[in-house]
């Protein structure tokens, strides 16, 4: 076992303190799923390609820790709602020991 | 069978039910078959179709429009199913966006994430304005003719639109959140050149944030660099946002049909139909205890489907399982293989 603690705020400012495996091949949408912390269908529409935007996170810290953006990500932010300068895909973020205390808020889906 | 959605559980089902002699029609939102194989992700591999060590998901779907090509389905492609009536014979009938209809015994809804339509920007207002200054989709350029737009994006379609009604609109305004364009190279530049020469009006790191006006849209607020006290009110007769396609389950999730997470729910996997007697769903657009949303479960979800809308459709005939190596793809009708059985000799 091997998980690092991430705390995730939800859609609705509730915080949550989640147990996130670095051993799975995980990446941070897949922890937010799994925990359901977001309703279906309403996150990692498009499976975790970084071609949906709607796992769109705020990184509230450790930002500099995390993986450079690629195209897609880029691509993808670019035609996004709610863009701020911390926003990443959480479906492009793997889960590694480096982000052990690591806070994001789920950015707002836009039922439109 | 009426199949609404042409990914790749909806082109499969064409190719069981074609081995059980049905017919099949198939209605998709999008102009081209294949679902988000297609529109999303053409040159991704996929490594999970059984036989396919790798396979790039629009290979796939040629290959199944190949499989599928002996049944010739019908398509109607490029319309939204929007809504279902059921008729007293218990057939239904299905009217498309553009009032398409059509009707069959058996409606098979394998729609995946729904049907894809234009990301709309979370402006507070812009649905008063919708078809009153404000649209998604460009259907007829001339309609901008002499006009002043205000289009916002900075993808593909954005600069392409830009740059075709710079020569038709009488003002274009391109608003773009970033200092950079991500289209083809090409299309910014040519945009640039444009914007250079005062055909194109380029406002960047800015973005619309509101609407103006009493029974149509007259002006729109734009937000420079995320600051709202840099805020300008730029008149226009149109709006153009174009930020991509996203899917939604859309008029499908007021059919009466019971929904969970955002999926129709079906019986199990006992044959996937729906509350509705006569309707299926397939794939990734229905839900039920152990759910795998991966193509090759749409596969096996559209064959055990094929049997019971047979059944449906025809109660008299007997539904004999065959195998394509036995009888190849053109399959049987029962009411060849099971004619009924009479006692002609009984042997005491």
């Amino acid at each position: 076992m091997s998980d690092i603690k991430i705390t995730i705020i939800d859609r609705e400012g509730e915080a949550h303190l989640v147990d996130a495996p670095t051993d799975m091949n995980m990446n941070l949408m897949e922890v937010i799923r799994s925990h359901e912390l977001a309703p279906e269908g309403t996150i990692g529409i498009c499976g975790g390609m970084a071609m949906c935007a709607s796992c769109q996170c705020y990184m509230l810290n450790k930002e500099h820790l995390l993986p450079e953006k690629g195209y897609e990500e880029e691509d993808m932010l670019d035609q996004a709602f709610f863009v701020q300068d911390n926003s990443r895909l959480s479906c492009q973020i793997p889960i590694t020991k480096e982000l052990e205390g690591l806070e994001v808020k789920i950015s707002p889906y836009n039922a439109d | 069978m009426l199949i609404i959605g042409a990914g790749p559980t909806g082109l499969f089902a064409v190719f069981e039910a074609g081995l059980l002699k049905l017919k099949c029609h198939l209605i998709d939102a999008l102009p081209q078959p294949g679902g988000q194989c297609s529109e999303i992700y053409p040159k991704k591999p996929i490594y999970d179709i059984p036989a396919f060590p790798e396979i790039l998901a629009g290979d796939l779907v040629d290959n199944l429009m190949e499989q599928i090509k002996p049944f010739e389905p019908g398509f109607t492609l490029g319309e939204r199913a929007e809504t279902i009536e059921k008729l007293e014979d218990g057939s239904f009938i299905v009217t498309t966006s553009e009032g398409t209809k059509h009707q069959a015994p058996v409606v098979v809804i394998a729609g995946g994430l729904g049907s894809f339509e234009p990301r709309k920007p979370p402006i507070p207002n812009i649905a008063k304005y919708e078809n009153n200054g404000v649209s998604y989709m460009i259907r007829e350029p001339e309609d901008f003719r002499d006009k002043r737009v205000v289009i916002a994006g900075g993808g593909d379609s954005a600069l392409d639109w830009a740059i075709y009604l710079s020569e038709v609109a009488s003002e274009v305004s391109l608003v773009h959140r970033r200092n950079e364009f991500r289209g083809a190279l090409d299309s910014v530049e040519k945009v640039s050149e444009l914007s250079k020469i005062g055909k194109i009006n380029l406002i960047t790191e800015a973005e619309v944030v509101g609407l103006k006006g009493d029974n149509k849209l007259e002006s729109v607020v734009i937000r420079h660099g995320g600051s709202a006290s840099e805020e300008e009110i730029k008149e226009t007769d149109h709006f153009i946002p174009l930020f991509g396609l996203s899917p939604k389950l859309g008029p499908i999730a007021n059919w009466g049909l019971e929904i969970e997470k955002n999926a129709i729910k079906v019986d199990n996997s006992y044959d996937y139909q729906t509350n509705i007697p006569g309707i299926y769903a397939i794939g990734d657009v229905n839900t039920y205890p152990g759910k795998l949303k991966l193509i090759l479960c749409g596969f096996h979800e559209a064959a055990i489907m094929c049997q019971s809308a047979y059944q449906r459709i025809y109660p008299d005939k007997k539904y004999v399982m065959k195998y394509t190596t036995v009888s190849g793809v053109n399959g049987f009708d029962g009411s060849k293989k099971e004619a009924k059985r009479e006692v002609v000799k009984s042997i005491n």
